[in-house]
């Protein structure tokens, strides 16, 4: 789900990056490709950081849902 | 006999095998000079790993028995095992072809790794070195993802289900990038669980990408076959999840870095060209020095033209486009026309003159002539006297006596008269 997003975003900048070194863009265009390019580097950039480091359990509940509770290595 | 051949252990060959339903295993026993009906029950059948087939070597621990209704003696087997190969080894091989022949290993069926692993689940001890192995390494690399664990037997009675059934959970729970599913090293029967087939159908099924993890470099189990990719240890599991994040990190970098790169570059051309072009405007003094200068020299061509020079060599240039013309022979001969033509009239022209002139003349004497015409005078009323018989003019009355004879000449007809009186000039009579 997030990883898609982050995946879309990455070609969409890989693509800029393209069409910029291509230099076949005016420079009002490739301007604004530029604006594009540090949106989506920056979006990237963003979800790399995303994650907490977290370790949890998954617990399975008697009615079939899931729970997740801190994991402690030294207590088991 | 029974009590005196408690348990033996036979060698042999296995033909005839019979498996029903109901669990047991009959079989005959042969080598070259014997035979021997065998029986396995299912208590004991149950704990085998492998399948015995016709044809196998195998190494049996059994009880010698009786079997009344048939008069004949069998052997019940407690334990079985392969000949020239642990049972293990044999059960690994054979789950592997079968599951191999199923298509289970396919490349096809190995999904990619999520390229931004941001949730790991993780299937092993919840005690054992695999969970410390792998949270180590994430630490170690200041990875931030989150880890997920699934608690679960690795080894022993049960392990297997509780394998299969929490990927199965991971896979209902979703909410997960990918599986890690391993655990530490130890022998093969202490990895058995990895290598039962409920847990390889598990694998299989996982929509959710799964790493497996089993034992050491050495080890492969059935799970490492049916993963969509296999890591040596644990730890190496966790290496390849945090390079994944790692080489993203960088191949974002070097993207930023490129988007940056080519409007540098591209504003520097822009602001190469603008300069070029400015240099040109640069000194407008020096464009109207230079203008200015070509009026001046414009001005000098204007002067000398004026000054005739130009004039005069277009003269002599248009003398000699003349003479160039006249000596044309067309042009010669079109005057000579011309010249004839001129002289014919003008001869014509003169000799009209001249019989017009004549003409006149001609007209005027007549004219005069008429005039002096002694007929015109007779028309006029006078006569013409002469004395006969001489017929000379009268023009004297002293030519004339009385009694001559005259003959008088009107303007029709005459007549012949006789002379009576003459007068002299003033009236006199004589």
């Amino acid at each position: 789900m997030a990883a898609e997003k982050f995946e879309t975003a990455l070609k969409k900048l890989e693509e800029v990056v393209k069409k910029l070194e291509g230099g076949e863009l005016s420079l009002e265009d490739s301007l604004k490709a530029f604006e594009e390019g540090v949106r989506h580097a920056a979006f990237c950039s963003a979800k790399l950081n995303e994650a907490e480091k977290r370790v949890e359990l998954l617990l399975k509940q008697k009615d079939g849902t899931f729970a997740r509770e801190e994991f402690r290595p030294e207590e088991t | 006999m029974e009590e005196n051949f408690e348990h033996v252990w036979v060698e042999g060959e296995v033909s005839n095998l019979a498996t029903p339903i109901s669990g047991h295993l009959y079989f005959t026993l042969k080598d070259a000079g014997a035979q021997l009906r065998c029986v396995m029950f299912r208590a004991s059948a149950r704990a085998l790993k492998f399948r015995p087939k016709d044809g196998m070597g195998l190494i049996v621990r059994g009880r010698l028995s009786l079997f009344e209704p048939r008069g004949e003696y069998q052997l019940i087997i407690e334990y079985l095992e392969p000949q020239g190969i642990g049972a293990l080894q044999l059960a690994f091989a054979q789950l592997k072809e079968r599951l191999a022949k199923e298509g289970l290993f396919d490349e096809k069926h190995k999904k990619p790794l999520p390229r931004l692993p941001q949730r790991i689940g993780v299937v092993t001890s919840a005690t054992g070195a695999a969970i410390h192995d792998i949270l180590n390494v994430l630490d170690r690399r200041f990875a931030n993802v989150e880890v997920l664990i699934c608690p679960v037997k690795v080894q022993g009675e049960g392990a297997a289900r509780e394998i299969a059934q929490a990927v199965r959970d991971f896979n209902r729970y979703g909410h997960v990038d990918v599986l890690i599913v391993g655990r530490g090293g130890g022998s093969m029967e202490d990895l058995w669980a990895f290598n039962e087939e409920e847990v390889a159908r598990a694998i299989h099924h996982s929509r959710i990408p799964v790493i497996s993890a089993v034992g050491h470099e050495v080890d492969f189990t059935i799970a490492d076959f049916v993963a969509d990719l296999r890591a040596p240890t644990p730890s190496a599991a966790a290496e390849l999840v945090v390079k994944s994040k790692v080489e993203l990190g960088a191949e974002l970098d070097a993207l930023s870095h490129r988007l940056r790169q080519g409007v540098r570059r591209l504003l520097a051309d822009c602001r190469g060209k603008a300069y070029a072009l400015s240099l040109a405007l640069k000194d407008p003094t020096m464009l109207l020095g230079h203008l200015a200068q070509r009026i001046d020299d414009l001005g000098e061509r204007l002067d000398y033209a004026r000054r005739g020079e130009f004039k005069r060599k277009r003269e002599r240039l248009a003398l000699l486009r003349n003479s160039l013309r006249l000596s044309n022979p067309a042009v010669l001969v079109e005057r000579g026309r011309e010249r004839l033509l001129t002289l014919v009239t003008g001869s014509e022209h003169s000799l009209h003159l001249s019989i017009e002139r004549h003409r006149e003349k001609v007209a005027m004497n007549s004219g005069k002539l008429q005039v002096l015409s002694p007929l015109e005078t007779l028309a006029r009323g006078y006569a013409i006297a002469s004395l006969l018989p001489q017929g000379t003019t009268v023009r004297d009355s002293a030519q004339l006596a009385e009694g001559d004879k005259i003959d008088l000449k009107f303007h029709r007809g005459g007549a012949l008269c006789r002379v009576e009186r003459k007068h002299l000039a003033d009236g006199q009579e004589t």
